[in-house]
């Protein structure tokens, strides 16, 4: 593979001013011309929503493209726990610094440093954007905002409306946007989906998508195309995404040369309901903050079958407890979760598949009282009795990891354009921030950081460029061929004629990833795995049923296309995992650990972002942007 | 557990639609409904018949996407449960289980069971906002929000918007989702300027589309989150307040 | 009026000429348990009400001006309103539900009203004519200003005697929802006392009902004869 090197515009200085100095030396476009600029966001979470509503406001002309019925339905309405800010309000010592130096290190040294401290800065301004804009953040008695320290971090830094933080976030979002579109700033289109990025010469220029509801391929034109289209983790087909979690916006733009960037970097989360059986659809997540004062054990002997009350303590393992003394449960997330993994694959698991192990409100119940417990967890226990049947006041929970999360995404600069001149991305599908590993609330955070605090502030010197262009028409002949190529993609899916679900493909795609490339990785796993990908593949083109029509809803052959594009993603995300040959974060290759079993990275050699390049469906090739560190130490983590 | 479907067919808005029925054996009960209804799907599709169109995503019962009338109750017989979060230890081996689409005017059925509720955004995009231009916030600790208010705003900001009230509705009211946003806001010391504005607007737009309260109450029954009907006394009043009120005099406190 | 124009508008229309006809209900009530005590003070408070506001107002101005015709536009605009609403809802639903409705707490009374309403109504026209206008096909002995021997003779008849009361439950399933249901329209609620307006709406129920059921079994007891 031949690599060369990507610029990631990063200014230089010092890194509390680059911020600052960027925005002042990027160029501007003047507020009479902002109307003359149009700008096509696609997706309607954190992300997509505040961009789309801070351009509006701005005075760009924005379309906005979502495939949900409505622009309040996108996954990051689920997020539980919270979102991270460093406003010090509980004066327990947080900074802008110590945010993004937790973040650097969560991430396992694998971000950019300028990019996370950028993030840090503007997130205090996230929650006084939102706290205007309605969000019910928790409060006080004395009316002034709560936080909590979230997933071991140490300082409480963590703002919350309930367990329904993401829901309440993704509203006031939602509810700017819609402000936009009654004013006429904002053009939504709902039950559409994005098929192709149109790129000409180099350049992003627009779009073409589907109507699900009536099949019409159709061409938009844009000056920019902002893409805000989620993460990848339904490759794993179990997963805490939502069912229509996807990668095809973001794929397909890697397909026309956008870069995929560190694919291999997914987050499992390691408190989430075990599957119950072969057709589980998908696993629920249960906000760490469970971890806070749940106790996580297993019975000290292998098949222990007895009820989890007639286990007497000295014959529980606590294993977190036992082995990482200084942070016990709250270890982060990625530890935490190999960490189960672990006492499972020694057949320790507990419940009836043995896939789980115990999170335990015993003595927190003894110490607090009930009452306490379920004013703090209730509605999660409430949740848990409703999907597993099973009182989690009489019984330990039984939780196991789940993939949650993916750091991997388009390559973007700083700026958040990826390599396609004119094509942008936020959030969880860009692979900006996070590095390794994402620390919990800080997806919430990004998302609203790139939508309503950056990509406002950088398409501008983008744009500014093509002063006086007018868009590429859609009768150009670019936008026809992608037109074209649409069509007969949806109409090969509907003629291949064959005898398996578009379902049983992504149910064994997931068993693939999730063996091979999921919590551990190793190298043979990982050949396996593609081989097997490209096996599974061949027989999805050829024996792939999906009935109907085109021209009215068909949900089989929407998904069709959806796990068409996890196939090539999984094969990368597999590609990327095997030649990464370090662990660190959610990458956990067997042959690469400490003694202790801990991740070990090779900072010499593996201190870059790896960006994919489609290579036009030839063997993908490698850029790489290295990683310096100036500012944090690069250090092993430790949590004992 | 084996049950019998009778799951409501309907190939577009102006199709005529029908029940059919539909065997449903071995179906656990640790499953949710909906994974239930992909097992009569794989089924369909293994004897190359159509599979049943419904709406759904997240599966944790916060996105609002899903919800039909399961014999005859919205979101089915547990009570504060989205469809998704359904299971099937709710039911008996050999029960008979009716499954309809949401039904109102306002809500034209796209297929089978899916439903366009786009009229709740055409009511949000009236007024259901606060308007705070990015980057025009003052600190977020600069007004205390007395914690009981906060809370009951949230109470009310749980809406999922999955319109199982309007579906339950005896009329095909709009008032608990309405309401529901119109509190969320309205609570907030944030949302006071707008506040008469917003609910003028609200209320009329949701009239051109949804019928009136008689209330009965079993909007709140359905809601997935029990968001309380109080929230329609409190838009009833603001709404009369903002016919009457000279909103000039609004700054004064 | 602006504001009737809406669905919103309209239900304070109905409350508040719902809370003017509870009030009428109540003093109604009240009033003809003077029948108890007598035809002398029945027919005094008969009088009575003819000669209210006197010697300020002419004799029957206050009755006709504060009672009658208030009552009567409250009657108007509450059937309006309930009328035009209950054709929106109709028109809201669009195509009904296929599959039978299994409701949760939407009770008969609540769903009712529209029936109970006109069975109330119908009644009431039957009242009027039989009691207050003395119409003679509706009570051939009727004379005016007698009340006392105007109910003997009509609850002498068993077939009236069962219709006072079938109305009498009909206007109980009425008033039971309208009078917990008026605070909601009116947006007068407030958690602390919401608890207090089922309690409310109940008692209130059976005191007017009683009260009214008490003349015509009062007659067929032999206690008014």
């Amino acid at each position: 593979m031949t690599t060369t090197t990507l610029d990631s515009k990063v200014p230089s200085g010092p890194i509390e001013d680059r911020w600052d100095n960027h925005k002042f030396s990027i160029n501007l476009v003047n507020p009479a011309n902002k109307r003359k600029f149009t700008v096509i966001v696609v997706g309607t979470g954190l992300a997509g929503a505040s961009a789309a509503a801070s351009l509006a406001e701005l005075g760009y002309r924005v379309r906005v493209f979502t495939f949900h019925d409505s622009a309040r339905r996108a996954h990051s309405i689920a997020a539980q726990g919270g979102i991270n800010a460093s406003k010090n309000y509980p004066n327990d010592g947080d900074s802008a610094f110590r945010l993004f130096y937790d973040t650097v290190k969560g991430g396992d040294y694998r971000s950019r440093e300028s990019n996370v401290y950028r993030l840090a800065q503007v997130s205090a301004d996230i929650i006084d954007q939102c706290t205007a804009q309605g969000v019910p953040f928790a409060r006080d008695y004395g009316g002034l905002l709560a936080n909590r320290s979230f997933g071991g971090a140490q300082v409480s830094r963590t703002f919350y409306a309930r367990g329904q933080t993401g829901q309440q976030l993704l509203l006031g979002a939602y509810q700017a946007m819609m402000r936009q579109v009654h004013l006429g700033n904002v053009e939504l289109t709902t039950q559409t989906e994005l098929v192709d990025v149109v790129v000409k010469d180099g350049v992003a220029v627009g779009i073409v998508t589907r109507n699900l509801l009536t099949g019409d391929t159709e061409s938009h034109s844009a000056h920019a195309v902002v893409l805000a289209t989620g993460g990848y983790g339904n490759a794993f087909y179990l997963s805490t995404n939502a069912m229509k979690s996807n990668v095809t916006a973001a794929w397909r733009a890697h397909k026309k040369g956008a870069f995929f960037a560190n694919p291999c970097y997914t987050q499992i989360h390691p408190t989430c309901i075990p599957a119950s059986d072969e057709f589980q659809s998908k696993l629920t997540l249960m906000s760490e903050s469970l971890r806070n004062d749940g106790r996580i054990w297993v019975p000290d002997k292998v098949g222990d079958d007895r009820p989890a009350a007639d286990i007497p303590e000295t014959e529980r393992d606590y294993y977190l407890e036992r082995r990482y003394p200084a942070f016990g449960n709250l270890v982060p997330r990625d530890v935490a979760s190999r960490a189960a993994k672990k006492e499972v694959d020694q057949m320790k698991g507990v419940g009836p598949l043995r896939n789980g192990v115990f999170l335990d409100f015993a003595d927190p119940i003894d110490r607090l009282g009930e009452g306490e417990i379920r004013e703090r967890y209730g509605n999660l226990f409430e949740m848990y009795e409703r999907i597993t049947g099973e009182d989690p006041y009489a019984q330990p929970m039984r939780i196991y990891p789940a993939v949650h999360y993916t750091m991997g995404g388009l390559w973007v600069d700083y700026n958040l354009m990826t390599n396609l001149p004119g094509l942008y991305c936020l959030g969880e599908a860009n692979f900006s921030d996070h590095g390794a590993n994402r620390l919990g609330a800080s997806a919430l955070m990004q998302g609203l950081a790139d939508g309503y605090f950056v990509l406002p502030y950088t398409i501008g010197d983008y744009l500014s460029e093509s002063l006086g262009n007018e868009p590429v028409p859609t009768d150009d002949q670019v936008f026809k061929d992608a037109e074209t190529e649409a069509s007969d993609h949806v109409n090969r899916l509907l003629s291949i004629g064959g005898t398996r679900s578009v379902d049983w493909f992504h149910r064994e795609l997931g068993k693939i990833v999730w063996e091979n490339c999921g919590m551990e990785r190793n190298a043979e796993g990982l050949e396996k795995a593609i081989s097997e990908i490209q096996a599974l593949k061949t027989e999805f083109d050829t024996d792939l049923r999906v009935l109907g029509s085109a021209d009215r809803l068909n949900q089989s052959l929407d998904k069709a296309g959806r796990v068409e594009d996890f196939f090539g993603l999984a094969e990368l995300m597999c590609r990327d995992a095997l030649h990464r040959e370090e662990s660190c974060g959610g990458h956990f290759r067997v042959e690469h650990q400490t003694e202790d079993g801990e991740a070990l990275r090779d900072d010499e050699n593996f201190s870059y972002v790896a960006a994919w390049d489609w290579n036009g469906g030839e063997k993908p090739t490698l850029h790489k942007e290295p990683l310096e560190f100036e500012y944090v130490k690069l250090a092993q983590r430790s949590y004992k | 557990m084996d049950l019998t479907l009778e799951v409501w067919r309907q190939a577009g808005e102006s199709a005529e639609g029908r029940f059919e029925t539909y065997d449903a054996p071995d179906v656990s009960e640790d499953m949710s409904f909906l994974e239930m209804l992909d097992l009569v799907n794989e089924r369909l599709i293994a004897e190359e018949r159509e599979p049943i169109a419904f709406d759904h995503d997240c599966r944790e019962g916060i996105c609002g996407s899903c919800g039909v009338m399961i014999n005859g109750k919205a979101h089915g017989p547990q009570l504060g449960t989205a469809t998704c979060q359904l299971h099937m230890r709710q039911f008996e081996d050999g029960d008979r289980i009716v499954v309809e689409p949401w039904r109102a005017k306002a809500f034209a059925i796209v297929r089978d069971l899916v439903v366009d509720r786009s009229p709740l955004d055409r009511i949000i995009e009236a007024g259901g906002y606060i308007s705070a231009p990015t980057g025009a916030a003052p600190d977020a600790n600069m007004i205390p929000v007395p914690k009981e208010s906060a809370d009951a705003a949230m109470d009310a900001a749980a809406c999922i918007g999955c319109a199982a009230c309007i579906a339950a509705c005896p009329n095909s009211a709009g008032q608990l989702f309405t309401s529901a946003k119109l509190a969320h806001l309205d609570l907030l010391p944030q949302g006071q300027p707008e506040r008469y504005k917003r609910v003028e607007a609200m209320v009329e737009t949701m009239e051109e589309f949804f019928g009136s309260c008689t209330n009965h109450g079993e909007c709140e029954s359905a809601c997935p989150k029990s968001i309380s009907i109080d929230n329609i006394a409190l838009m009833n009043r603001d709404y009369l307040i903002a016919k009457l009120k000279n909103r000039k005099l609004a700054g004064q406190h | 009026m602006e504001i009737y124009r809406t669905d919103v508008g309209k239900k304070y229309a109905m409350a508040i000429s719902g809370v003017m006809l509870l009030g009428f209900v109540v003093f109604h009530m009240i009033g003809n348990l003077h029948v108890f005590q007598g035809a002398a003070q029945i027919n005094t408070y008969g009088e009575g009400l003819r000669d209210l506001g006197e010697p300020l107002f002419p004799r029957t101005l206050v009755l006709w001006a504060f009672l009658r015709v208030p009552l009567a536009a409250a009657f108007a605009v509450h059937i309006h309103a309930a009328y035009t609403l209950g054709y929106t809802n109709l028109k809201a639903r669009g195509t009904h539900y296929q599959s039978p409705r299994d409701y949760l707490v939407a009770n008969y009374a609540s769903r009712t009203m529209r029936w109970s309403g006109t069975i109330v109504l119908l009644f009431l026209a039957w009242h009027l004519a039989d009691l207050t206008w003395g119409i003679k096909t509706v009570n051939s002995e009727f004379a005016r200003g007698d009340i006392y021997n105007n109910l003997v003779f009509t609850f002498s008849r068993w077939p009236v005697v069962v219709l006072y009361l079938a109305a009498q439950i009909a206007l109980a399933f009425h008033i039971r929802h309208g009078a917990w249901s008026l605070f909601q329209s009116i947006g007068a609620n407030n958690p602390r006392f919401n608890k207090f307006r089922r309690t409310f709406a109940n008692t209130f129920t059976a005191i007017i009902v009683i009260g009214f059921m008490a003349v015509p079994l009062g007659t067929v007891f032999g206690i008014i004869h």
